[in-house]
């Protein structure tokens, strides 16, 4: 606490921060608290319950994280090349990793859509090749889903990799280690919490996305119905208790989530700290 | 990290720590198979589709005046949200970053919580407070004041997707860099915006930058938060996002897609820029550092 | 002081007219409606605007929102101030009658033909030469056809097509419980659920999903006419017996006073029933309800079939919503496992 001796401005910066937090995220979010609350536990239990909730529950998290393990290991091959191998365009494509996070989900839905759909690019390829559909399908979401994901595996996996001491490898290298040991016992244990970090942010991110899923989904209850379409479906049902019931599960979900995550970060952070 | 590692000396020929060549070959094919499935097919789909019809067909629909009230809605919801966030931002990583305090770690995880949010509730959660059936929504519309429907909802919801991205870059940031250099500036006499001014900002500026980048093109390219609250009016509450789903669905092919081509216009601009803010803010820390060790 | 009872009077009318000189340059009216009917209201918008221009000397602005049933519904509900409602299904307002007080119960009376200026029916749209030989409803759960249709909780037109679909089969198979098989079949042959009309006119079309679109006679239209190669790619097929989609206006009384439209939102529906706007009804392929005030050209195109009502086969939308289509209902239940 020593610096907050001398350092101004603790009272100005928390206040604002906490007011507008308040302001944006909390209140707001506590209406759907409220709005939950109307129901009795019996209701809310049996909205939760329904077949066709769980359903789209099992679909949503089922698909979310079968895309975040995808994108783990994408994102780490995609990380390692970019950070150890040279090769032309390198910077061109170390940028392009980005693009999930700026191109809007609408247009990242209909573009995936065309390219997926059975008549489509790699659709057409996919289908004649493997006799496998992509959209309209499960297999649609999560295709949409590593979209949306990857960058977050890529962007948490780099810097780590980039400061990786290569003494360490070379160490292993000289007490013979194959190449193979050295990157099961040396590197991927150094890389892991980052990729799990990633893992989770992908996951988290992909639970509730929405726009570019819904165009790709096909939305076949029991099927291909995400949460947060049922979410929308209810809202056009003016059943605002039954969404809100839904949203706020989700909404727990995705906070425990999102702490344990940056409760690794710190367990990770003071156990390289120690090291 | 500097000292070299005396195993390396010690062989004729320098030990190979790198990979095989077939499996670097394999993995930057990979690597490029990836990026290319996932991230360039996509973008291209999008020029293809926007100039299908020609030139032509692709001004006149940008020239539209629904594109064009889409474009100014858009960038009025972002000159509005970009500098809120911005100023939130700084004041939460100067809190977060510079004090100690008890629940900091909950408080972290509250401003990181809009962004795992799904989109579709944070919509909804205004309609909740602000619509005709909500808690305030009856009082404004006796006082002819529109929040849901309006420009007000819009810039609300856009408020609260975007609400991390400042912060979320900043934090780990000054974290890094630390406070000995501001402190001195306060022990010499300095007054906290001096301080500030002309010792943080200057440090902080290319990943303050990144993160307004970032938050300006969520803010910009949002779809389903804004889609609950906008009330879908041509040429009044259709943001860009919603614009391109309204010509989509008006089989105007060539219309949504080239607004889409504007906004992917967006994120191509905004990931140059980026790349070059990082590399920015990588020369500057190398500058920092040396400038440190040498004294 | 004796001046002041007149000057506030005065005040008074400065301050009237101000405001109403504010309001009448800028008078605005927000027609909110479904989804097919896009084309038809931009064209009636410009030619109501130049009829009230002609008629009053006032420059008056539509706007237009256009949305699924549902989600048009609700944004009204929630507070979408729409001087006029123009949508698929008269259940939607009697929701925002019900639900947000906001005109009433009886709107439907106000307005000749149960305030119904157009209607519209439910056809088939089939891919060039009817490869699957689609003709009447019972060709729809045949093994192999595949049959695009929105989702009926969120579209307005989605519910026509399952409660066409149900009347079809009640008729024909005789019970309820064979009804409900026969819509558990057809949906089994449906691959994509979209939550709109339009969506599900772009997936047949556009991404060439499904043998078979189940859509709005208007939609279908539009498909094989507006769209390039539409007539090499797609035909309509016309069951024998469909239902008569009643696609109802009116007027949200309490957002025509706050907005001082009154006037202007009654003359805008009157107006779709004068010869104008039933002509332009009628060249957007919905069918006028006063055909005589229509060009006979249009109406040629309009296949004759025979048409029943919700009324007359599920006694109203309120009942048929409540057994079909809320949570727990024959739509629920044939999806269940």
């Amino acid at each position: 606490m020593s610096q907050s001796n001398i350092m101004p401005g603790f009272r100005p910066t928390i206040g604002f921060t906490l007011i507008y937090l308040a302001l944006i995220v909390l209140i707001p979010l506590s209406a759907m608290l409220l709005k939950t609350f109307q129901l009795s536990l019996d209701e809310y239990w049996a909205i939760l319950t329904d077949p066709r909730v769980l359903a789209s529950f099992r679909v949503s998290f089922g698909s979310a994280l079968i895309a975040a393990a995808f994108s783990g290991i994408f994102g780490f091959i995609i990380a390692w090349t970019l950070v150890r191998y040279p090769f032309p365009g390198k910077k061109l494509f170390d940028a392009l990793i980005d693009l999930p996070f700026a191109l809007p989900t609408a247009v990242a839905g209909i573009v995936l859509a065309a390219i997926y759909e059975p008549k489509g690019w790699i659709g057409k390829l996919v289908m004649e090749a493997f006799g496998i559909q992509i959209a309209y399908k499960p297999l649609g979401i999560v295709f949409a889903l590593i979209f949306i994901g990857l960058p977050f595996v890529v962007r948490t996996i780099e810097p780590v990799l980039q400061e990786f001491d290569k003494a360490m490898e070379e160490a292993a290298a000289s007490l013979g280690a194959t190449r193979l040991q050295t990157f099961v016992k040396v590197i991927l244990p150094n890389i892991l919490p980052a990729a799990i970090t990633g893992f989770a942010l992908a996951f988290a991110r992909g639970v509730g996305e929405y726009g570019s899923v819904i165009f790709i989904a096909g939305n076949m209850p029991y099927v291909s119905e995400i949460v947060p379409l049922l979410i929308i479906t209810k809202l056009e049902q003016y059943d605002y208790a039954g969404a809100t019931a839904i949203g706020l599960t989700m909404l727990l979900i995705s906070f425990l989530l999102l702490l344990s995550v940056n409760g690794l970060q710190w367990w990770v952070r003071r156990r390289s700290g120690q090291l | 990290m500097n000292t070299i590692s005396p195993v390396l000396t010690v062989h004729s020929k320098p030990l190979t720590i790198g990979d095989a060549d077939w499996v670097r070959y394999a993995l930057v094919a990979l690597t490029l198979t990836i990026i290319g499935v996932f991230l360039i097919l996509p973008l291209a789909t999008v020029l293809i589709e926007a100039f299908a019809k020609g030139w032509g067909a692709y001004a006149s629909s940008l020239t539209h005046p629904d594109t064009l009230a889409a474009i100014k809605l858009t960038l009025l919801t972002a000159a509005i949200t970009v500098p809120l966030t911005t100023v939130f931002g700084v004041s939460a990583a100067w809190a977060i970053a510079r004090f100690e305090f008890r629940g900091k770690s909950l408080l972290i995880t509250l401003i990181d919580l809009p962004f795992s949010v799904s989109p579709v509730i944070a919509g909804l959660i205004y309609v909740l407070i602000f619509g005709a059936q909500g808690w305030f929504g009856p009082w404004f519309s006796e006082h002819n004041f529109k929040v849901i429907f309006a420009v007000p909802g819009i810039v609300l919801a856009t408020l609260f997707v975007t609400f991390p991205f400042v912060a979320r870059e900043l934090i780990p940031l000054m974290q890094e860099i630390g406070h000995e250099e501001e402190e001195a500036a306060l022990s010499l006499g300095a007054s906290g915006w001096q301080t500030f001014f002309k010792i943080t900002l200057p440090n902080i500026k290319w990943g303050l930058l990144y993160g307004v980048l970032l938050c300006n093109a969520r803010a910009m390219g949002e779809f389903g938060a804004v889609s609950v609250v906008s009330g879908h009016i041509r040429g009044l509450t259709n943001t860009l996002p919603l614009h391109i789903e309204v010509s989509y669905n008006e089989y105007d092919f060539v219309g949504a897609f080239a607004s889409a081509s504007l906004l992917a216009g967006l994120a191509v601009v905004t990931l140059v820029v980026k790349t070059f803010l990082e590399w920015k803010q990588k020369q500057d820390l190398k500058a920092s550092r040396k400038a440190a060790d040498s004294h | 002081m004796n001046f002041t009872k007149p000057s506030k009077q005065l005040l008074i009318l400065i301050a009237a007219l101000l405001i109403s000189g504010t309001a009448l340059a800028e008078r605005t009216l927000l027609n909110v409606s479904y989804d097919p009917t896009r084309e038809l209201y931009q064209d009636f918008n410009k030619e109501f605007i130049k009829y009230w221009k002609d008629k009053t000397g006032e420059d008056v602005e539509v706007q237009q929102s256009h949305g699924g049933g549902g989600k048009q519904t609700r944004a009204v509900i929630d507070g979408l101030e729409a001087d006029v409602l123009t949508l698929a299904l008269s259940y939607d307002i009697d929701q925002i009658a019900e639900k947000a007080r906001l005109l009433p119960k009886d709107w439907q009376s106000r307005l000749p033909h149960n305030s119904l200026p157009y209607t519209s029916t439910i056809v088939f749209l089939v891919r060039k030469g009817n490869p699957k030989g689609i003709k009447d409803w019972g060709d729809l759960v045949k093994e192999g056809v595949s049959v695009i249709t929105p989702n009926p909780k969120t579209s307005g037109g989605a519910r026509y097509n399952y409660l066409a679909a149900w009347a079809y089969a009640e008729k024909t198979l005789g019970s309820k419980e064979a009804a409900k098989d026969f819509v558990k079949k057809l949906y089994k042959n449906v691959p994509v659920l979209d939550s709109g009309a339009r969506g599900s006119t772009t997936t047949f079309i556009q991404r060439g999903q499904g043998d078979v679109l189940i859509a709005w006679e208007n939609e279908a239209f539009l498909a094989i006419n507006d769209n390039e190669n539409g007539k090499d790619q797609f035909e309509i097929i016309v069951p024998p017996t469909s239902i008569l989609a009643e696609t109802p206006v009116a007027v949200v009384d309490k957002i025509v006073k706050k907005n001082g439209t009154q006037d202007l939102a009654e003359a805008y529906l009157k107006y779709l029933y004068s010869p104008v706007g039933q002509k332009i009804a009628a060249k957007h392929y919905y069918r006028p309800s006063e055909p005589e005030q229509a060009d006979q050209a249009d109406l040629k195109r309009f296949p004759k079939l025979e048409l029943f009502t919700v009324a007359d086969k599920f006694g109203g939308w309120a009942k048929a919503q409540k057994e079909h289509f809320d949570d727990g209902g024959t739509f629920d239940q044939i999806y269940a496992p």
